[in-house]
């Protein structure tokens, strides 16, 4: 409280002084009306509303500002109205302006006014009026912030004169745009409205579509014999069958079953409750609870109680009690459906003049046409970030798998392994992109140590045994795993990006990509030009192919056959550690990390044609699409489209067995 | 010659039979309800999950080791047939308890009152309760003991001949059967599935109907049930891979191209291996999961089917009791060490905890059994104990 007065004192010595002159003028108008302001109602207060634009601007803009936050008191005695300064025991009393003291008095003798909220918004509206066109530019830019929140009808013209006084192009804008919700909302002339409703076509913007939502806010359930002819009819129901959309008008139940707007028993109660129909329909509880209030003996309107096990019986036994007067009618089902046939029911528009309801839902839909184009663009987007993910985790496997013809169940433990690395690289250098940079290169080695390593100790023994190098390396794969969850522990470890790979780049309120997003992208391009790189232009790249197309006769040129595959397993190896970190930007680091992606990885492999870079690219960008497609008509539900997308690969394997890009000639064989 | 190696494997099946013969009857001697309380009920449930384990290593190897196909997907299978007999023993256990429950209420209930009130006790947990489709034969042991076999049957086959149609072979069709794996178990894992997504279905160990007799008494039954199976499948198999049957299937793994070149119908034979596998690793599930009591999702996860292989491989692939005495050892070892009954190793400043560290030691195992000795632990001690040839 203090500093807040502080504050008042030192605004109005330095700032207000020239006000002073106007000083004394403004307190007799306060005397003149203290009545009033003490007492203030709705209709009181707009003639002081009015008298007081006639004084300074700053001092009647601070005056209300205070008036409406309840920081206003007066004195019991003499109704002046004051400011106060609170002390421990008692209060000092200032004028408006908080230069001049008055005097010192208890608690009891100084009330505070409190104006209620009729009266707050009056003086909220005169007083917006004063902020929009302080001379201040955070004042106005404060008010236009404050504006959008919480817009009345009142509003209209003080936005108006601020749009023509504003000198500040950005303000002007916004003041425009928060004109034309206004217009759209509480102007009387349609024109204006129609007129405003058509610039909207094509601006996605959130808040206009929320503009234009709320003018189609329409009606609870209405019902009637016919519909009515004056008013704007948004949608007519037919209950137990029709929805309602958002736009206001009625559609009908699709493949995702949506509920209906209204059933035919709930229809019914409306018809009753609305003195449509006179019977009350009976529920199947009532029913019972009616049966069981009339048991006499075994039996109950003659029936034995063993025999109320299905409904006809319960309701011929209900009947029953219906004709000796026990029970209310019963109300069929048919007659049910017969009763709600008779009659229409329907939901009009709050929004009066149909002319402008057409335009906004024709606006509407030309702007949801738009997001919808911008919802493909973010679908695209999405399943190309899913295929580099796929591809990155995939590429060192094509390499294995791919030219060595070695399935290496580990190779997702070699992403796990990687992700690891860059998770313990952080704990030392906390500069995140310098440990970025010195994890790359590292998860590298250390990857291609551990595949060198697994190649000469345990898949050189297997070479000819391709499923034993599979349940093999499946060993490996489960020790593995097993070891980074006893170091590690079972909890996710996380693996922090740069802050430059945070956020997004945003192209529209429906349309943003992250930025880590674009770096697995671009993350996956290199890898591509590397790989091919290495593979086409490269001595080993060269070797490495000879030795995949035939080892005897590679070898009968001087080529070591056992130094090529022990290399190009640590290089596959390798590039999974790198994967790994990719990876685990993006995902919590923990033991089961590689486990997720590795049937992914294969399919992924096999989907694209084995023994072939471009085949993985494509394989991956299939996989990423369509899994990201498959989610598209049922976004709840992941896991179904995990499962569709898994089958539809099975599905794929049986018409193109070799892959999408398959190898021809002699390579083909196996 | 002929004679006497047939007299060698009838004598095997001879000795089999009399073992698990006479080990079942010393752990019913030795069990509570009918001895002296030595062996604990829950002992004699693993036992007896072991026993269905064996059985379903048996079809593995049928399938692996002597047809060529390294399955990752009769786990699925196994946990189908769990899913199979659990909706009969779920459906009727709640609707014994609902009508129960029932006998105080004033009027008899319809039945949709029923349903709905068997539905809310077993969908509630997700949200729901309407009685899926899929249930509709839960209500009916008969019907649901037939699932057992039809649903993984069909399932069996539609893949298996899609599959050996387009000559799917080698590390390939391991990976599509894995990727099979993987859809069964992300479909199961929602909500929507109509089988209680990830909570699976509970409470399978009370039979309806004779839940009076108690657990003691059943799970020596279902013990009984499971080895009388084990035998019965040691039989079939033992029959049919010496029949002539047998010879073509073993032909198929060593070299399908000639077999094939040789006018025999070779995915006929796959298939009917393939599907016959599949149907004894379902019945074996059905068995297993009223004594383990319940089911989830995460029993058919790839994982498991590869560590079903992993049994066969240890215990030695080609050889029938090679895959009974691995699925036996590795479970059974598996259950003693992660159960923290192992005694850790202490090492001076680090202590070997075998809860943690008998996975490490079970894959780096493997992976020495599989790169020095082919057949397992059968054709380890065949090299040292018999020297011919």
């Amino acid at each position: 409280m203090k500093i807040k007065f502080y504050i008042i004192f030192l605004y109005a010595f330095f700032i207000n002084l020239p006000a002073i002159a106007h000083h004394d003028e403004f307190n007799i108008f306060l005397i003149e009306n203290s009545e009033n302001i003490i007492k203030s109602s709705a209709k009181t207060v707009d003639s002081i509303l009015r008298d007081i634009q006639s004084f300074d601007d700053e001092i009647v803009s601070r005056f209300l500002e205070l008036w409406k936050s309840k920081s206003l008191y007066y004195i019991k005695d003499t109704k002046q109205v004051v400011i106060v300064n609170e002390n421990e025991e008692s209060l000092d009393a200032l004028e408006i302006d908080g230069l001049t003291r008055i005097g010192n008095y208890s608690k009891k003798e100084i009330k505070k006014i409190k104006p209620n909220s009729g009266v707050r918004a009056k003086i909220d509206s005169i007083l917006v009026k004063y902020q929009i066109s302080n001379s201040d530019i955070n004042v106005r830019q404060k008010s236009i912030e404050s504006l959008k929140r919480n817009i009345r009808p009142e509003h209209l013209e003080v936005l108006q004169d601020a749009y023509i006084n504003e000198s500040d192009a950005e303000l002007k804008n916004a003041i425009d745009r928060l004109l034309k919700f206004a217009i759209v909302k509480y102007s009387d002339s349609n024109n204006k409205k129609l007129e405003i409703i058509e610039s909207f076509k094509g601006d996605t913007a959130i808040e206009i579509r929320a503009s234009l939502n709320q003018l189609l806010n329409s009606s609870e359930v209405k019902v009637g014999i016919s519909l009515p002819n004056n008013k704007n009819i948004a949608r007519v129901i037919v209950p137990g069958f029709t929805i309602k959309n958002s736009n206001g008008t009625s559609g009908t139940t699709n493949f995702f079953n949506e509920d209906v707007e209204i059933s035919i028993n709930d229809a019914y109660d409306k018809l009753y409750a609305d003195n449509l129909v006179y019977k009350k329909r009976i529920t199947q509880e009532e029913l019972k609870k009616i049966l069981e209030q009339n048991i006499s003996g075994d039996t109950i309107g003659g029936y034995s109680i063993s025999s109320l096990d299905n409904e006809q019986s319960r309701i011929a036994a209900y009947n029953k009690l219906v004709e000796n007067n026990l029970a209310p009618p019963f109300i069929s089902e048919n007659k049910i459906n017969e009763e709600v046939n008779k009659f229409i029911f329907y939901s009009i528009y709050n929004e009066t003049s149909s002319e402008v309801t057409n335009a906004a839902l024709n606006t509407l839909a030309s702007i949801n046409f738009r997001v919808q184009i911008y919802k493909y663009i973010d679908l695209l987007i999405d399943g190309l970030s899913l295929a580099s993910i796929y591809f990155l985790g995939a590429i060192g496997l094509a390499i294995t798998f791919g030219v060595m013809r070695v399935i290496n169940m580990a190779h997702g433990e070699f992403i796990m392994m990687g992700a690891y690395t860059g998770y313990v690289v952080q704990q030392f250098i906390s500069n995140h992109t310098l440990s970025l940079l010195v994890a790359l290169p590292l998860a590298f080695i250390i990857t291609f140590i551990a595949g060198v390593i697994m190649e000469r100790l345990v898949i050189r023994h297997l070479y000819r045994k391709p499923l034993d190098t599979l349940l093999a390396t499946f060993g490996i794969s489960i020790a593995l795993q097993q070891i980074a969850k006893n170091i590690f522990g079972t909890q996710a470890r996380p693996l922090t990006s740069p802050s430059w790979l945070d956020g997004s780049l945003s192209l529209s309120d429906d349309l943003s990509i992250s930025y880590i997003r674009i770096a697995i992208f671009i993350l996956s391009l290199i890898f591509l030009g590397l790989l091919l790189f290495v593979m086409n232009r490269t001595r080993l790249g060269l070797e490495t192919r000879a030795v995949t197309q035939n080892p005897v006769m590679a070898s009968n040129m001087g080529i070591n056959p056992e130094r090529i595959n022990m290399l190009t397993f640590g290089f596959g190896s390798g590039i999974a550690g790198i994967a790994g970190i990719a990876i685990g930007l993006f995902s919590k680091v923990t033991s089961e990390l590689g486990s997720e992606y590795i049937v992914q990885s294969f399919m992924t492999v096999v989907v694209g044609g084995v023994g072939n870079i471009w085949g993985t690219l494509a394989g991956a960008s299939l996989i990423g699409f369509l899994q990201k497609f498959i989610e598209w008509f049922n976004p709840s539900n992941t896991l179904a489209a995990q499962t569709y997308m898994i089958i539809f690969i099975i599905l794929f394997i049986q018409f193109r067995p070799k892959g999408i890009v398959a190898l021809k000639g002699r390579a083909a064989d196996d | 010659m002929t004679n006497s190696i047939n007299d060698l494997l009838a004598r095997h099946t001879l000795i089999f039979t009399i073992v698990v013969i006479i080990f079942s009857l010393f752990i019913t001697f030795f069990s509570e309800p009918y001895g002296n309380g030595l062996i604990s009920t829950s002992f004699v449930k693993t036992l007896g999950k072991t026993v269905c384990l064996c059985i379903i290593a048996l079809a593995m190897d049928v399938v692996w080791g002597y047809c060529g196909i390294l399955s990752l997907g009769h786990f699925a299978f196994f946990g189908l047939g769990g899913y199979m007999i659990g909706m009969w023993l779920m459906y009727e256990r709640t609707a014994i308890i609902v009508q129960e429950a029932a006998t105080n209420e004033l009027l008899p209930l319809t039945e949709t009152e029923l349903s709905n009130a068997i539905g809310n006790q077993i969908f509630g947990v997700v949200g729901g309760y309407e009685i899926p489709s899929i249930w509709m034969f839960a209500d009916s042991l008969g019907l649901q003991l037939i699932l057992v076999i039809a649903v993984p049957g069909i399932l069996a086959f539609i893949f298996g001949w899609l599959a050996f149609r387009s000559r799917v072979t080698g590390v390939y069709l391991s990976i599509l059967t894995q990727a099979l794996t993987l859809a069964l178990s992300l479909y199961l894992f929602q909500n929507d599935s109509g089988l209680r997504g990830n909570n699976g279905l509970s409470g399978l160990q009370n039979i309806p109907g004779i839940e009076y007799l108690g657990q003691e008494v059943i799970s020596i039954g279902f013990f009984w049930a499971s080895c009388i199976f084990l035998i019965s499948i040691f039989l079939l198999f033992h029959s049919l891979m010496k029949s002539k049957f047998g010879l073509i299937i073993t032909s198929i793994r060593d070299n399908e191209t000639r077999v094939r070149f040789l006018g025999y119908n070779v995915e006929i034979y796959k298939l009917f291996i393939f599907v016959l596998t599949a149907i004894i690793s379902s019945i074996a599930g059905a068995l297993y999961y009223p004594q383990a009591g319940i089911i989830n999702p995460a029993e058919l996860a790839p994982i498991a089917s590869i560590y079903l292989a992993v049994w066969v491989a240890i215990g030695g692939r080609g050889k029938l009791y090679g895959a009974i005495i691995g699925a036996a050892f590795v479970s059974l070892f598996s259950s003693w060490f992660t159960g923290g009954q192992a005694p850790d190793i202490p090492l001076g400043i680090f202590t070997i905890e075998w809860v943690n560290w008998w996975t490490v030691l079970l894959g780096f195992g493997f992976v020495i059994i599989t790169i020095f000795s082919e057949n397992g632990i059968i054709g380890f001690l065949r090299n040292i104990f018999v020297k011919e040839k």
